[in-house]
């Protein structure tokens, strides 16, 4: 039944979404119950999320699971969890990923991709190997590239300029 | 309105597998609920119609009604009778449907029948006007209505209830009965605006999934939406192909699938992508591009070991006289003794020698076996062939390559934004993988700020130059010294030839010689090279041509060596004929007259008796043999001692070192890519050379590059460390290629001699007794082609027609070359416009500076400062502007700055929704001439308010 409408909000089939349900509840079986009728509230913690093996050797890992949870700190409901999936999934369009992965990269939640942002993006793609200047000097070149408007900063609407014509971006 | 169709059917496509159980019993129940839901639809449009109704579009619709009908009519056919009709047609029905859908709503709101019956017999009668397709009576309708309902009724059970609260919360419906009458009279404007609006629904519920809202405001808006249209699309005419969408809509899906798995098949069966991916995330890709290089070589040659193997040692082996028969396939007396030592055999003596492996070893039979396989002709032909194709392969590749843009370096404008922000691979789900992922996401870091340092570079420019041009200077002194010091050498071993009385060092001397250059000259080319302080690629690229210049001379000495043996050999070649001639008589002579019987034929001499021509043929092959075998033990045991064997003892001995060895002297060894990349060409250059001689060095070669891929791999991630800078290879490596090629033309030149211009041996190969080896070629054509192709190909040899051939080729040459430079300049000039564009573009949105004086002032000069107008990027409309038309006037700039998430967000998913937003597509054009999109009201262009303004329709 609620599958129904779950089908409309994501991108699976009523399968898929059995399946992702499940593999929610194997996190943690003990705190997901099976029936989900009347819309228990129940939250996995980001610990248990973020061991999941498509995530855990993820640098994003914990912005993932903080921009996709409710709360803001990792913790998710199943909607939550199927939210995250379905956007990660191959059918999402890339307008949507690139709305989701500019949330995840706006690490200070200001809508703006700013320099720290861009440094803490950096150093944890290339865990720290990279000495000072370098980074720096990579953030101020990104910045350049993708600022339209010049504010020192990257808006949504710059980042998705920007990544919609990546090649690697969406296959 | 055909979009409402559309997107309803799209989510029932997804939904259908789920729904279709309940369908059957859903049908009764949904009648009803569908007549409801028309009648509420109705009053509710009313309230609403009166807002934009007009009288042009009750006009409109009153007008239109016939031909409605008939569409209405034609629509609900295919609806049934196809099962779902077919792609194609409902595409190019869309516009009709689109009407159909106007009509049956139309009905829906006049109808508003109480009984099913009723609105039945209405649309019957309709389609028995339209008259079109007139096998329609009123079972089938009855029966495309269940089909409607069936596709359309998911969760009828849920939203009936709620159907029904909602009915009574709207005050314009009492009750059914009442609401009846009401509908009766309502106007087609607001029969109009319903479908509207459900159409805006059902849009919303297609496109829901993409909006970027949290989960449960995406459930509450899409459970209203659901409620809504479930509860008003009974008036608006559905259910045509909505099998035959889900099932398209799941094909391809499918496909989709399909494709991606090919794909990644297709990359697993990319031999090494793995080790080599592995190599570049760790070393850059500078290191990779030698083992792309080398698996391409590796690629190359195995079609090349396939030509010679399957067409001239395989036939040889199975169908050949076999070894022993003749004396060209038997091992001399004189030799037998040692035959099988290993000293021999390494040298590719004795058994080696008289083996198919090389050139002797064939007979000069024209055809083998039952097959009547013309061997020699085969043998030829291969060895042209292994010519012909490399050259074709080379250039193809280096077209190919060039195509690809031999971008050096950067060539886009994000360059690192795209490397921050998508190169992460979100499937990477194993940690060794991640791990290589993070290596290669640094290094390529690191690429580009190389890059980028050297364009930042600017000092004193003539300084620089003047460095440069030194650096050229040294370098090309000692190119010229190092060639007249090999000339010397080559002169002085000529004239210790023809003496006895050397020293091991004279005997040596130009061996010696040519290893000290090899070992002496790349290091110092390097230290040169740094006065001149180029980016390292281009530095490899001058390091890489210096040393192929400094090879050549290598090769210039192995040649030269090589041309004087053969000569001496023809010399022998023209004595010993006549002797073995003469030893031959003498043998028939002594026969007869030790028997004392002319009469019987003697028995013949034994094959490895006979006396035989030194054949320079199998010498060079053996040469080359030798040459490429103790190349390939070289090189490994450079790898294992220099690269290996340091490794170890800095790692080990550095426990106990007084100092560090890791950091200090010794070290670990960086891969030298000039070095392994000019081992790999001037190897490959040998074999060219030699596999015309030696038809087992092909497979030889073959061998090397597999071992050596895994043993180099092995070495470079086992042994060495990563360039201090590390740099991007240029994505062509047309420059290995390049020199390939060069290598590929030198070798081709000795080759082509010999075959056309020496006699091959008299008594070894396959082209013996013959003056020239290509006389085979004029013996096929003689004795197996007809008579008239022999003339044909005589009067094609003639020089009258060859120069004018050669004529046309060269202009032919000059004129592709001049156009592709007429290409290329307004490829650049196209790039310089981007380019300015953008900059343009940049400044625009600054919307403080213009970078052009010129313009500037024009814009001072312009009374509203507008030129920089603030559109955004994208001008798609989203649906959530769709589902509040009020929200929208046709006038206004549309959607502003702070519209553009949803503007974006909503653009159409390619994947899922492309089927759906083809339909529509007709539209334009067909359905709805006038009122739709058409005079635009602007960037609104939404149908709500697109069609209460505009013009009336025809």
């Amino acid at each position: 039944m609620i599958s129904l409408y779950l089908q409309d909000c994501t991108y699976f089939t009523r399968k898929e979404i059995l399946r992702l349900f499940y593999r929610y509840r194997d996190l943690a079986p003990q705190l997901v119950p099976l029936d989900y009728t009347n819309h228990p509230d129940v939250k996995l913690p980001y610990e248990l999320i973020g061991s999941m093996p498509e995530l855990k050797d993820n640098p994003f890992r914990q912005r993932i699971a903080e921009v996709f949870s409710e709360d803001g700190e990792g913790n998710m409901t199943l909607d939550d969890f199927l939210d995250m999936f379905s956007v990660l999934s191959e059918m999402a369009p890339r307008d949507l990923k690139a709305y989701y992965a500019f949330k995840i990269y706006d690490f200070n939640n200001d809508d703006f991709i700013c320099k720290s942002d861009l440094e803490k993006t950096l150093n944890k793609l290339t865990r720290n190997e990279l000495t000072e200047d370098e980074v720096r000097m990579v953030c101020e070149k990104v910045i350049d590239e993708a600022d339209l408007d010049n504010d020192g900063r990257l808006s949504l609407e710059d980042f998705q300029h920007m990544i919609v014509r990546a090649p690697e971006f969406l296959r | 309105m055909p979009r409402k169709r559309d997107v309803s059917s799209d989510d029932v496509g997804i939904e259908i597998d789920g729904d279709l159980s309940d369908s059957d019993d859903g049908a009764t129940q949904r009648r009803t609920n569908r007549r409801q839901a028309a009648g509420r639809g109705g009053a509710r449009a009313r309230g609403r119609g009166k807002k934009p109704a007009s009288e042009d579009e009750d006009e409109d619709d009153e007008e239109d009604e016939a031909p409605r009908g008939r569409r209405g009519a034609n629509k609900k056919k295919p609806a049934k009778k196809r099962g779902g009709g077919d792609d194609d047609d409902s595409e190019d029905e869309a516009p009709k449907r689109k009407r159909g859908g106007a009509a049956n709503k139309k009905k829906g709101g006049k109808a508003q029948d109480s009984d099913d019956e009723d609105s039945d017999a209405g649309k019957g009668k309709k389609g028995k006007k339209g008259g079109k397709k007139g096998g329609k009576d009123e079972e089938e309708d009855s029966k495309g209505k269940k089909g409607d309902s069936k596709g359309k009724d998911k969760g009828k059970d849920k939203d009936n209830d709620k159907k029904k609260k909602k009915k009574k919360d709207d005050s314009s419906s009492d009750s059914n009965s009442n609401s009846d009458e009401e509908e009766e009279s309502m106007s087609e404007g607001e029969m109009a605006r319903l479908m509207e609006e459900v159409e805006e629904k059902k849009k919303l519920i297609a496109t829901i999934r993409n909006k970027p809202w949290r989960m449960k405001r995406r459930l509450t808006h899409l459970k209203e939406a659901q409620q809504f249209v479930d509860k008003f699309e009974g008036a608006l005419g559905k259910g045509k192909g909505r099998k035959w969408y889900a099932y398209k809509v799941m094909m391809t899906k499918k496909w989709i699938k399909f494709q991606r798995d090919f794909e990644n098949f297709r990359t697993a069966c990319i031999p090494w992508e793995r080790k080599i991916k592995e190599v570049e995330s760790h070393f850059g890709s500078s290191v990779a591009s030698y083992f792309i290089f080398l698996r391409w070589m590796y690629g190359m040659n195995l079609v090349l070991f396939g030509f010679t193997f399957g067409l001239v040692v395989i036939p040889e082996v199975l169908m050949g006289l076999p070894y022993g028969s003749i004396p060209r396939k038997t091992v001399p007396r004189a030799e037998q003794a040692t035959a099988q030592d290993y000293s021999v055999l390494m040298d590719f003596n004795g058994y080696c020698k008289y083996s198919v492996l090389f050139y002797g070893f064939y007979n000069n039979q024209r055809t083998i076996g039952l097959l009547k396989f013309r061997l020699p002709l085969s043998y030829l032909m291969v060895g042209i062939g292994t010519f012909g194709y490399s050259l074709m392969v080379v250039i193809r590749t280096m077209a190919k390559n060039a195509d690809v843009g031999g971008g050096d370096g950067d060539e886009g404008e994000f360059t690192f934004a795209w490397k921050m922000f998508t190169s992460w691979d979100y499937l990477i789900g194993n940690s060794e993988t991640a791990d290589n992922k993070y290596a290669s996401i640094t290094t390529s870091f690191k690429e580009s700020i190389v890059d980028e340092q050297e364009n930042q570079k600017d000092e004193n420019i003539h300084l620089r130059r003047f460095l440069r041009l030194l650096a050229n200077v040294l370098i090309t002194c000692s190119l010229g010294g190092s060639g007249y010091l090999i000339y010397f050498v080559v002169k002085r071993s000529q004239e210790f030839a023809s003496r006895d009385d050397l020293s091991w060092y004279e005997k040596n001397e130009l061996e010696i010689i040519m290893s000290l250059l090899g070992l002496v000259c790349p290091p110092l080319f390097e230290t040169i090279a740094e006065l001149e302080d180029y980016h390292p690629r281009i530095a490899l690229k001058w390091q890489l041509g210096r040393i192929f210049a400094l090879f050549l001379g290598n090769l210039y000495t192995f040649l030269f060596a090589l041309f004087d043996e053969v000569n001496t050999k023809l010399e022998e070649e023209e004595s010993i004929k006549n002797a073995s001639i003469w030893a031959m008589k003498e043998y028939y002579a002594n026969y007869t007259r030790l028997l004392n019987d002319t009469e019987s034929t003697p028995p013949p001499m034994d094959p490895s008796d006979v006396i035989r021509g030194p054949c320079w043929e199998t010498a060079v092959g053996v040469e080359f043999v030798k040459l490429t075998v103790s190349d390939i033990q070289v090189s490994y045991l450079t790898i294992l001692i220099g690269d290996f064997a340091r490794a170890v003892i800095v790692r080990f001995l550095n426990y106990c070192w007084c100092w560090d060895l890791e950091a200090g002297f010794p070290s670990y060894g960086e891969f030298d890519i000039s070095g392994n990349v000019l081992g790999l060409v001037f190897n490959q250059g040998m074999i060219w050379m030699g596999a015309f001689y030696a038809p087992g060095l092909v497979g030889i070669n073959v061998l090397r590059l597999l071992s050596s891929m895994y043993y180099q791999c092995w070495a470079v991630m086992a042994t060495n460390v990563p360039h201090e800078r590390v740099f991007k290879a240029s994505k062509s490596n047309n420059f290995y290629m390049g020199l390939l090629l060069l290598i590929l033309f030198l070798s081709l030149l000795p080759v082509v001699y010999t075959i056309m211009t020496l006699p091959p041996s008299f008594d070894c190969g396959p082209f013996s007794g013959k003056p020239k080896m290509f006389d085979v070629i004029m013996e096929t054509i003689e004795l197996d082609l007809p008579a008239f192709l022999g003339t044909l190909f005589s009067y094609a040899a003639n020089p009258g027609l060859i120069i004018p051939a050669v004529l046309l080729m060269v202009l032919a040459i000059y004129y592709l070359n001049s156009v592709s430079e007429a290409y290329q300049n307004s490829n650049m000039e196209l790039k310089k416009k981007m380019q300015m564009a953008r900059d343009e573009e940049k400044n625009r949105r600054n919307n403080t500076d213009s970078t052009n004086q010129v313009m500037k002032d024009l814009e001072d000069l312009l009374p509203n400062r507008s030129l920089a107008p603030p559109a955004p990027p994208e001008p798609e409309k989203g649906p959530e502007q769709e589902a509040k038309p009020t929200k929208m006037k046709p006038g206004s700039a549309g959607k502003g700055v702070n519209l553009q998430k949803d503007v974006a967000l909503a653009s159409p998913n390619p994947n899922v929704r492309g089927p759906v937003n083809r339909a529509p597509g007709p539209r334009g054009p067909g359905g709805m001439p006038g009122p739709g999109p058409g005079p635009g009201p602007g960037p609104g262009r939404g149908r709500g308010r697109g069609r209460g303004r505009g013009p009336p329709p025809r």
